[in-house]
């Protein structure tokens, strides 16, 4: 493993354990203020339960998050020394507000989690809701400013030199608000998903019935309605994609070659060397459509991309089928569910239903992952899109493979902990709040 | 503009060493107590530092955004020399920060409460006494953009014996800290004088640290006296910071919670102020004599607008907050 390789994978790796802690950390407050707020109104205790249970949960995320973040923040010069030089000035805007933003977080956490009969019962709500919005914000702060990496702005490129530095505008970049709006939602199917797999699984086993069938139907409304919303942010950001970075929209695709009423490329296995998928399966039009909302525009391929700035595209295919596929499928049991709400209420006694659920606690984190992989591997071999490759970026310093073990140690060794812990809290339910 | 963006510099690692610093030092003050007294310190100071605990380190993440989007090119020399000690202090932060919260939020208590507590207090030591050796060699003239192999480039850029005794300093600073902030916490005569002992044993260890750094700053050839002695403003801050010392000792011994609060957030204000005023503007001082400083090696002017108002609406919202948060905890102690 060389060094650029390591310094990719140990950001890579960084990225990755952050943005499950993040997501979390961003949409829990929510579902915890939603139950929160059933107590304050039903008086019903188990409300109260379900918050302070799910608060727990919050407090660990957020601390993870919080220091794995800060980890990034440093990483991004420890790794990239170069690319900060130049890119810190323009894009470091939004980090400047997140500052602000998590810092509120941070405050509300300490009002919310310290507080309980300490203040007014809806002072302290309020706070559990400062910490979800400040959440969102932050991660909407963060989101842009990687959003810039695919769609500099905000300066001028001349000789090598950035000039004319607008940081406003480098903010609001082309691809800040489709990207924003996709991850946000895409925060919300996760963790929903993931948070309703678990209480699904809990009922299954018929441990604390009415706790968790309460906590369930809280995740589940939450993850089942970003889920069918999802789709929509996905179609303005796959158009997006298509008009900003075509390289990446190909790579997504395996679209090797321009053509005009494209088809959509489903599955298959691409063959960067002769151009070719394998075994995929093709509908017509489709991706034209799909791109320029045109069933017979023309979509660029990678035919029109010099060799050396064509991103991998294996791994952006399949990472990009893996979302879509993955989404899909959430979809669908969130469209399941939303019948079994309104009009077949004896589905929600069938334990079909609640197993459906559980399949798919891990769905939404990986479709996270893998569309996390789409945006940052479609990107290269640029760090800033089309301005500066990620090559030309890395430290100097040698040994950057040590590091990435050191890193890779430390987060395995965290999410089992983490893992470990809400393990245990689940399994301490039982005892805590009967 | 620019000052607008260098006083909160200046402020967010004033606050990092103040309220982070008594942070860490809960971990130190636990460090040195015997294994039979560490439950009685952790349940006083887990009351005390609980609500502000992810609002103190806060104030890192400021001045590392202020650093990338002001001054670049100084953030980026820092991480690429002094990559080894910022990583090492990242791990203490990651080590520290996840131990404190399954310490206190694992819903089983057993033995693996042993383990969070060991990686709390080692780390809680490990940290500030890398963030002393970073911030020691910024200027201790050991970066050298010319080294010719990798020793010289990354490990003498920072591991030198300035940079490790104010390594030590640093770590006997936020040990004092965290015992005169608890002394005001307690709510018995017991600990009030448990917190008190250790307040003075940390002054005796930082009053002998900082003789460490003298003796090592001379034998680096670091002309921290001349530094410190050469400008008025150096030799005021430093008496000042002396001159309050009897009146934080006769706090102590008179159990005043609030006049030793103020003085030793006066002393350690007094030494930030002495030991970065001889440099100010420059902050990171090369071998050879080069030197990047806050007034050259600044962003464009957009940026550093943008910066300022950045934190200008910011502090709108978070100093009110966050004066909110320690007056109500400060204002209803626990009930239990």
């Amino acid at each position: 493993m060389d060094d650029f390789f390591a310094a990719r994978s140990q950001m890579a790796l960084s990225l990755g354990f952050h943005i499950i802690f993040a997501c979390i950390g961003m949409v829990m407050p929510f579902f915890m203020a939603v139950s929160h707020y059933k107590w304050l109104k039903t008086g019903d205790e188990v409300y109260k339960h379900i918050t302070k249970a799910w608060s727990k949960g919050v407090a660990i995320f957020f601390a993870t998050g919080a220091v794995s973040g800060t980890v990034l923040s440093f990483e991004l010069g420890l790794l990239w020394p170069r690319f900060m030089e130049h890119a810190g000035p323009i894009f470091g805007m939004p980090f400047s507000l997140e500052g602000t933003a998590f810092f509120i977080e941070a405050i509300a956490l300490g009002f919310f989690l310290y507080g309980w009969d300490r203040f007014n019962r809806w002072f302290h709500w309020v706070t559990g809701v400062v910490v979800g919005v400040s959440g969102l914000v932050s991660g909407i702060l963060v989101v842009a400013a990687n959003a810039w990496m695919n769609s500099p702005g905000g300066f001028d490129y001349v000789n090598g030199e950035y000039l004319n530095i607008d940081p406003i505008k480098a903010m609001f970049n082309d691809a800040w608000f489709s990207q924003a709006l996709h991850m946000s939602v895409a925060a919300f199917v996760a963790t929903g998903f993931a948070v309703a797999g678990i209480h699904a699984l809990m009922m299954l086993k018929g441990k604390n019935v009415a706790f968790h069938t309460r906590a369930f139907r809280i995740a589940a409304i939450f993850g089942a309605v970003a889920a069918v919303l999802q789709p929509i942010s996905g179609d303005i950001s796959a158009k997006d994609v298509a008009k900003r970075q075509p390289a990446k929209l190909a790579a997504m695709e395996a679209h090797f070659h321009t053509e005009e009423k494209a088809p959509l490329i489903i599955g298959g296995i691409p063959n960067e060397k002769t151009g070719e998928v394998d075994y995929a399966l093709r509908i017509p039009r489709m991706l034209s459509f799909l791109a320029h909302g045109d069933f017979s525009a023309e979509v660029k391929g990678l035919d029109q991309v010099p060799v050396q700035d064509r991103p991998p595209v294996a791994v952006t295919h399949y990472a990009f089928q893996i979302m879509v596929g993955l989404g899909m499928a959430m979809v669908l049991i969130a469209l399941l569910y939303f019948i079994a709400l309104w009009k077949k209420r004896n589905w929600l006694r069938g334990r079909w239903l609640l197993k459906l659920f559980v399949i798919a606690t891990p769905m939404g984190f990986i479709a996270v992952e893998a569309g996390w992989t789409v945006t940052e591997v479609g990107r290269q071999p640029w760090i800033i899109n089309g301005i500066m490759r990620t090559a030309d970026a890395v430290t100097p310093m040698p040994g950057i493979v040590y590091s990435f073990y050191i890193f890779t140690a430390v987060y395995i060794s965290l999410s089992v902990i983490v893992a470990f812990l809400l393990y245990r809290q689940i399994k301490m339910v039982d005892k805590l709040y009967n | 503009m620019l000052y607008v963006v260098i006083i909160y510099l200046w402020t967010a690692i004033l606050l990092y060493l103040l309220l982070g610093g008594a942070d860490f030092g809960a971990g130190i003050i636990e460090f040195f107590t015997s294994p039979g007294n560490r439950s009685r310190t952790r349940r006083t100071m887990y009351q005390a530092i609980g609500p502000v605990w992810e609002a103190n380190h806060m104030w890192l993440i400021i001045t590392i955004v202020i650093l990338f989007v002001g001054f670049p090119k100084i953030y980026t020399t820092m991480s690429v020399y002094l990559h080894i000690p910022l990583t090492a202090m990242l791990l203490g932060i990651i080590a520290r920060g996840t131990a404190f919260v399954f310490r206190n939020y694992d819903a089983v208590k057993d033995d693996l409460q042993k383990v969070y507590s060991r990686i709390f207090i080692y780390s809680s030591v490990i940290t500030p006494f890398f963030l002393g050796i970073i911030a020691a060699s910024t200027v201790s003239g050991q970066v050298d953009p010319a080294a010719g192999n990798f020793v010289e480039a990354y490990i003498f850029s920072w591991l030198n014996w300035f940079s490790v005794t104010v390594g030590f300093f640093t770590v006997s600073i936020c040990g004092f800290l965290a015992a005169v902030f608890i002394i005001g916490e307690t709510n018995n005569e017991q600990d009030r004088l448990f917190f008190t002992r250790k307040a003075k044993w940390m002054i005796v260890a930082a009053v002998g640290c900082g003789a460490l750094v003298f003796i090592a700053a001379s034998i680096q050839g670091v002309p921290l006296i001349e530094w410190i002695f050469g400008k008025p403003g150096g030799i005021l801050a430093i008496s000042l910071a002396s001159l309050s010392l009897p009146f934080l000792w006769y706090g102590l011994e008179n159990g005043k919670p609030i006049l030793i609060r103020l003085m030793a957030g006066f002393e350690i204000t007094m030494i930030l102020f002495a030991a970065t005023y001889r440099h100010f503007p420059n902050i990171v001082l090369m071998k050879g004599g080069g030197y990047l400083s806050l007034l050259e090696h600044q962003g464009q002017d957009r940026t550093i607008d943008a910066l300022a108002w950045a934190l200008l609406i910011g502090s709108v919202f978070i100093l009110p907050a966050l004066f909110y948060l320690l007056y109500s905890f400060e204002k209803k102690k626990p009930a239990h």
